[in-house]
């Protein structure tokens, strides 16, 4: 099966010597949901107008659907475009045109009649919520609503691919949540890819299925959404995944806790692959050893468990050795005692 | 010599009519050659829709040789070519010429950095919808400059009154004319007070409608 999007070896070097994207490859499987985080400047906006043919690849190549854009040139890119929708941080809207005009911009432009243009608007407007609000003008609409008209007015074409730009980076945590069931409709409902930067990893928790951690314009690391989070091989993914995972205690935190916790603490992390709580209970009891929850917590990602928790341990100190070697045996291999 | 003022208001009356009538002709050639020229020149801008260095450079040029001369030196500078347009260098029209000139290369200024404002994402949106450059031109750019445009239209218009006072009093008619040759070369005070009041009343309806226009293109 040939990848809705697919990157290969792709550099993008600027004028003036900046490399934003340096040796890219990436392939978006039809149909899924694919993030691409890293920190501003990591060359995350220029990756994304790469796919659309915004940006021309200095070397390498892009493939939508297995077809080779690289080398197109503007006029024969146009047309292709019409296939790929894409929305913005700044929501990018035409402030001259109503809500309706906005979303008719493009089927317009594809050549559609007045008449089916406006139904397929209206129908397009009414799938993200808007139904009844295309008189009005942007200015006029909330952040949230505003970034709907953006999705609309990107789908309207009905393209195969979504391409959003830190689309939910000006928005407030509710409406955040908001446009993404809505970006998450999108996707189930009418089966479109979505390629998507940011830098919030809760976009990436509750949306992508696989992710990319950009850093100085290359991928350095990428993999199923769970696993990242679970086991991040990279420092910054480490540093991107860290508030996800329910908070694993820094150094000063440690400190603090143990001023409060006269007992031996251990911080388990907790992941569908390390049953860590139920092993510990019978740990706990067979050596008569008592214990507290000091900190930590479990979340979800994607519909599996991930987080950490950190327990006071009182007991005999011998007992209390016997537990911590007991969380070393495999399956809590890396719960490791601190 | 008092002016008759039974026989003068027609006068007054004529003479604004001609003002009116100098002002919008020339309004109306310097809009559209303005947004062309300042379309042009926002195209062919480095990183515009449509570069081309050579085109930029010589409009630039042209425009920076005009705009700065003042417009009493450009009529008379202008003289012989209105002679070979029009066919005369007195009168109405032979003052909307040189004023159609001048007042096109301020709009084309005005129009450029209109456009310059507009946001850049709303330009990239549309090319991401497969939007090609004169497209882009025509149904974003000029559509999202809009409001500003007509305030700056609205200032041009203001300064049409002006221009069109100064080539009254060198033979061009109008108001200017009217305050010439009966309020300065006779020294008729309550001439120049009624032209005075006429030109201020002028100036005051365009600022009133330009407000008005752009207030409604703006919603706001
Ligand atoms: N048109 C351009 N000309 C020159 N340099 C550019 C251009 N666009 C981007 N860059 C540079 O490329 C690098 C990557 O930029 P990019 O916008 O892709 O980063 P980003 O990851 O999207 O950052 P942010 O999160 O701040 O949006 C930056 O150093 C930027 O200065
Ligand atoms: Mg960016």
């Amino acid at each position: 099966m040939t990848a809705a999007v697919e990157l290969r070896d792709v550099a993008k070097e600027f004028p003036g010597g900046a490399r934003a994207v340096d040796g890219v490859s990436l392939s978006v499987e039809a149909g899924t949901v694919f993030g691409v985080v890293g920190h501003s400047g990591a060359g995350k906006s220029t990756l994304l107008r790469l796919v659309n043919g915004l940006e021309e690849p200095t070397s390498g190549s892009v493939l939508l659907d297995g077809q080779d854009i690289s080398a197109l040139g503007e006029r024969r890119l146009r047309p292709l475009r019409r296939e790929i929708g894409m929305i913005f941080q700044q929501f990018n809207l035409f402030r001259s045109r109503t809500v309706l005009g906005n979303v008719l911009y493009p089927l317009r432009l594809a050549g559609m009649g007045r008449a089916a243009a406006r139904a397929r608007a209206e129908e397009t407007l009414e799938f993200v919520g808007l139904a009844g609000h295309g008189g009005r003008y942007p200015e006029q609409l909330s952040g949230g609503q505003r970034q709907r008209v953006g999705i609309a007015r990107a789908l309207a074409t009905r393209p195969k691919v979504l391409l959003c730009d830190e689309a939910t980076s000006a928005l407030d945590p509710q409406t955040t949540g908001e446009v993404l069931a809505l970006l998450g409709r999108v996707n189930r409902e009418l089966g479109v890819t979505i390629l998507l930067i940011t830098h919030e990893m809760e976009v990436v928790r509750t949306l992508c299925d696989r992710v990319a951690v950009m850093e100085d314009g290359k991928v350095v690391e990428s993999g199923e959404v769970y696993e990242v989070f679970a086991r991040p091989r990279h420092a910054t993914t480490a540093a991107f995944v860290r508030s996800e995972r329910h908070s694993e205690p820094d150094a000063p935190l440690m400190e603090r806790l143990r001023s409060r916790h006269p007992g031996r603490l251990v911080t388990l992390p907790v992941t569908d692959g390390s049953p860590a709580l139920e092993g510990l209970s019978e740990l706990l009891q067979l050596h008569g050893v008592d214990f507290a929850l000091v900190h930590g917590g479990v979340g979800e990602v994607r519909g599996r468990p991930l987080g950490s928790v950190t327990l006071e341990l009182r007991g005999r100190p011998a007992a209390v050795e016997a537990v911590v070697a007991g969380l070393r045996v495999p399956g809590l291999a890396e719960a490791g005692a601190r | 010599m008092k002016a008759d003022w039974s026989t003068f208001w027609p006068k007054v009356l004529d003479a604004t009519g001609e003002t009116v009538y100098m002002v919008l002709i020339t309004l109306a050639l310097s809009t559209v050659g303005g947004l062309a020229v300042g379309l042009t020149l926002y195209a062919t801008r480095k990183g515009g829709v449509l570069p081309s260095r050579f085109v930029h450079a010589v409009l630039g040029t042209l425009i920076n040789i005009i705009r700065p001369v003042p417009f009493i030196i450009a009529i008379v500078a202008l003289a012989p070519v209105t002679r070979g347009v029009v066919g005369t260098m007195i009168g109405t029209n032979a003052a909307i010429f040189p004023m159609t000139v001048v007042a096109t290369f301020g709009v084309a200024r005005i129009v450029e950095s209109n456009l310059l404002a507009v946001e850049p994402g709303v330009i990239e949106a549309a090319r991401s919808m497969g939007a090609g450059p004169l497209r882009i031109l025509l149904t974003v750019l000029v559509p999202e400059a809009l409001g500003p445009l007509v305030l700056g239209l609205t200032f041009m218009l203001v300064a049409l009154i002006d221009f069109s006072a100064v080539a009254g009093t060198v033979g061009g008619g109008g108001v200017g004319n009217l305050a010439m040759t009966y309020g300065y070369l006779r020294f008729d005070t309550s001439v120049m007070v009624v032209t005075v009041l006429v030109l201020i009343a002028l100036v005051q309806s365009a600022q009133l409608l330009g407000n008005l226009v752009s207030r409604k293109v703006l919603r706001r």
